[in-house]
């Protein structure tokens, strides 16, 4: 037998690869969906549905809030969260793999550790596959609760200065961030160690698109009182080709308590977690902090996509009756 | 000194000439030349007045499509191509780059699901002649591009 939703899902198949294909009016758009799933995150808008996660490459975060949405909407969930299970192992092709898959699930959400993993899948699958990352290249999930929290936060999106702090060379979420709020006049501040600076393809990509931004070496009260958005990211040692390097620069970089002393009250700070040292933990009680409740706005921004993917519209979620109060 | 023909005319095919002596093989994989069944004649390390040493291929009775030649400036901008009829030039093309490759140019990325699947590449040349992979996003100039193996391409 047929799987009930092929049909449907060939139609309206989206895949969700990377941020930079969606439009302002989409991002738009898809904010205003995970503040309806914010208001009633527990409904049966997917019952019947089966979405399979397929983690090639580990990341408990991203798969528990994955399936989290969908479990909340009503979905039922398939799937591996390590990769020495499957197939693959054995010598088995990603194709092969997702063709197989395919026939049960009525969209794919897959990690992958080649770059490229998901615009591939999304070719060849004849159901929906959502990016949950692949390598070092995209991670639109994550850039898309980055965006939520960012707008949850300072009530908008546009005309904001956004600091973005550590490893800028290799960090995914701080270049789907440049990618995703170019539409959006942002003013960006850059602020790394130079063996981990901002590559210069997106210093480019902000002059092609006219995004102001600033570079700056210092990190401390003066610097980060300009900051509406304080994005941090972990400096990772085994990015260092000079370890020496590492030791001088790895203290310059942590966010402690007094540097908050002159932030704008509007202030918040951000941080894709796993944290290592980066943010003293002091800091968690302070009302700047907000990377908790960004990992919880995951879940709503990924109910979104789960959606959107599968041809939900907005409209829809605005008057679903399976809502469980 | 006497002129002296070194490579025999056709009747009837395509001449590409003046092809940098070093990437005539290269020219030869990416036409799969060696999968023809009429007469090909190949001339390498000739003698150039402009160049020094020069490649020339001469095909009979082959006529390639826009697309099959453009793919030839990946390795050579700029090359000249002469259709022949009746031993008689007709018509003189230069190729051009084209705004997508298929399956010829091969991803420096390792990690790059292009360099670990069956499957074939894909690249968008920009403006600048920089090479951007479909898949990982890597962009490759023009001058450091690797051809994709033969008997590799999908």
């Amino acid at each position: 037998m047929q799987n009930p939703h092929h049909s449907v899902s060939i139609m309206e198949k989206k895949s969700l690869v990377t941020i930079a294909d969606h439009s302002r009016e989409k991002i738009e758009y898809l904010i205003q969906m995970a503040e309806e799933f914010e208001r009633h995150p527990n409904r049966r808008i997917l019952e019947g549905r089966v979405v399979a996660t397929l983690f090639f490459e580990p990341s408990t975060r991203t798969r528990l809030s994955f399936e989290t949405a969908a479990n909340r909407l009503g979905a039922r969930v398939i799937g591996f969260a390590d990769p020495k299970v499957t197939s693959g192992t054995k010598g088995e092709t990603l194709k092969d793999t997702i063709m197989m898959v395919s026939n049960y699930a009525d969209i794919i959400v897959m990690r992958h550790y080649l770059e490229g993993a998901a615009r591939y899948a999304s070719e060849i699958a004849p159901v929906p596959i959502v990016n949950a990352g692949d390598g070092a290249n995209q991670h639109p999930s994550q850039t898309m609760l980055d965006l939520y929290s960012i707008y949850k936060t300072q009530g908008r999106l546009d005309n904001l200065d956004i600091f973005l702090v550590g490893d800028l060379k290799y960090g995914r979420t701080v270049h789907s961030m440049l990618n995703a709020m170019y539409h959006f006049h942002p003013t960006f501040h850059f602020i790394a160690p130079e063996e981990l600076a901002m590559p210069e393809t997106y210093k480019t990509f902000c002059h092609e698109h006219g995004i102001r931004y600033v570079e700056h070496t210092d990190f401390d009260a003066d610097v980060i009182s300009g900051a509406d958005i304080l994005y941090m990211t972990r400096v990772q040692r085994e990015r260092f080709t000079d370890l020496m390097e590492y030791e001088r620069v790895k203290d310059r970089y942590l966010l402690k308590l007094p540097m908050l002393a002159k932030a704008r009250p509007n202030m918040k700070i951000l941080h894709p977690l796993p944290r290592v040292n980066e943010i003293e933990y002091s800091i968690d009680e302070n009302p700047h902090a907000y990377y908790f409740e960004q990992a919880r706005n995951g879940l709503y921004a990924r109910q979104a996509l789960l959606c959107d993917v599968l041809g939900i519209t907005l409209e829809q979620v605005k008057n679903d009756k399976t809502i469980i109060e | 000194m006497k002129k002296q023909l070194m490579v025999a005319a056709i009747e009837n095919g395509t001449v590409i000439d003046h092809i940098p002596a070093e990437k005539l093989f290269a020219v030869v994989n990416l036409l799969h030349l060696d999968r023809m069944k009429t007469a090909v004649t190949i001339g390498y390390n000739l003698p150039s007045e402009g160049m020094g040493t020069k490649s020339i291929i001469k095909m009979a009775d082959k006529f390639f499509t826009d697309e099959e030649l453009n793919q030839l400036a990946v390795i050579c901008p700029n090359l000249t191509l002469c259709i022949i009829r009746d031993y008689e030039i007709v018509e003189k093309r230069t190729v051009c780059l084209p705004d997508e490759l298929y399956s010829i140019v091969r991803c420096t990325n390792p990690k790059c699901i292009t360099n670990n699947e069956p499957m074939h590449t894909h690249f968008h040349v920009d403006a600048q002649q920089h090479l951007k992979c479909h898949y990982c996003n890597t962009v490759i100039p023009l001058e450091d591009v690797k051809l994709v193996e033969k008997g590799n391409e999908n």
